[in-house]
């Protein structure tokens, strides 16, 4: 997981990692819905890291969702949620 | 790479959006505060790459390779006909803009829509085009067709870049 991740602190429903861009509205109401939800989880803003480092997430990402788009979730290393999936989000983290 | 965006410059690009889409008969999302953080989202991509693309998606910061997701995208309105709603929601449908209908997220579609299916679709309704002995030129964003010398530099219709134009030839 890269170094740079921001961990959001709450209730433990997992690993929970999303990746994000922090231009992107849809992402915005992701990470909201997470806090709303009081879930602990790591997050990064791709379009904030630049060179290698990006790469390197872009390369991550594509492992998930091959189209690398925006949000991405990922709980436990597998089965990523792609885009802003209110439905699949709360039954994924059982909530 | 936090880019600062002040409120006035957001308000005017807001303004002349929604300005260009009326006339165009489109339209921007009637949520205006949603609305306005994608138009910030639209200007600190300006600041970043020297370009506008879509705030949910990711440039690669290369002109050449980024100018299908330049707002309007090329994708927006195959999106707002099958969506109502282009993939990022900047542009709604008349459906949501009255509030019939709510504003959903959109799969993606860049990567899915291949040119070929398009070009079997295209054999199908093929018409004959008269040779008017100027070449015809396509607005990728709208499909607005034009024939003249050169493509306008701005489409009248989506207002897109006389670099979103390509040659529109029989094949």
């Amino acid at each position: 997981m890269n170094a740079k991740m921001k961990h959001i602190e709450g209730e433990n429903k997992g690993r929970v990692v999303l990746y994000a861009l922090s231009t992107c509205q849809w992402c915005g109401k992701t990470k909201e819905l997470l806090k709303s939800m009081n879930v602990d989880y790591f997050y990064i803003d791709v379009d904030l890291t630049d060179g290698e480092e990006r790469e390197e997430l872009v390369e991550e990402i594509k492992k998930y969702n091959p189209d690398c788009s925006f949000p991405t979730m990922v709980i436990n290393d597998s089965d990523p949620i792609i885009g802003f999936d209110e439905k699949k989000i709360k039954e994924r983290l059982k909530y | 790479m936090k880019t600062d965006i002040n409120k006035k410059e957001v308000e005017e690009l807001y303004r002349k959006l929604n300005a260009d889409a009326e006339s165009g008969g489109y339209h921007l999302n009637p949520d205006t505060d949603f609305t306005k953080r994608l138009v910030s989202g639209l200007l600190v991509n300006q600041k970043r790459y020297g370009y506008q693309t879509c705030p949910c998606r990711l440039a690669a910061g290369e002109k050449e390779k980024d100018l299908d997701i330049i707002c309007p995208c090329d994708y927006r309105d195959p999106d707002l006909d099958e969506y109502g709603t282009c993939y990022c929601a900047l542009y709604v449908d008349k459906e949501i803009l009255e509030g019939k209908k709510k504003v959903k997220p959109v799969p993606e579609r860049r990567y899915k829509q291949k040119s070929s299916d398009r070009k079997e679709k295209g054999k199908k309704t093929q018409n004959k085009i008269l040779n008017a002995g100027y070449p015809v030129w396509r607005c990728k964003v709208c499909g607005y067709l034009c024939a003249r010398e050169n493509p306008p530099a701005v489409c009248p219709i989506c207002k897109a870049k006389r670099e979103r134009f390509e040659e529109f030839t029989l094949r």
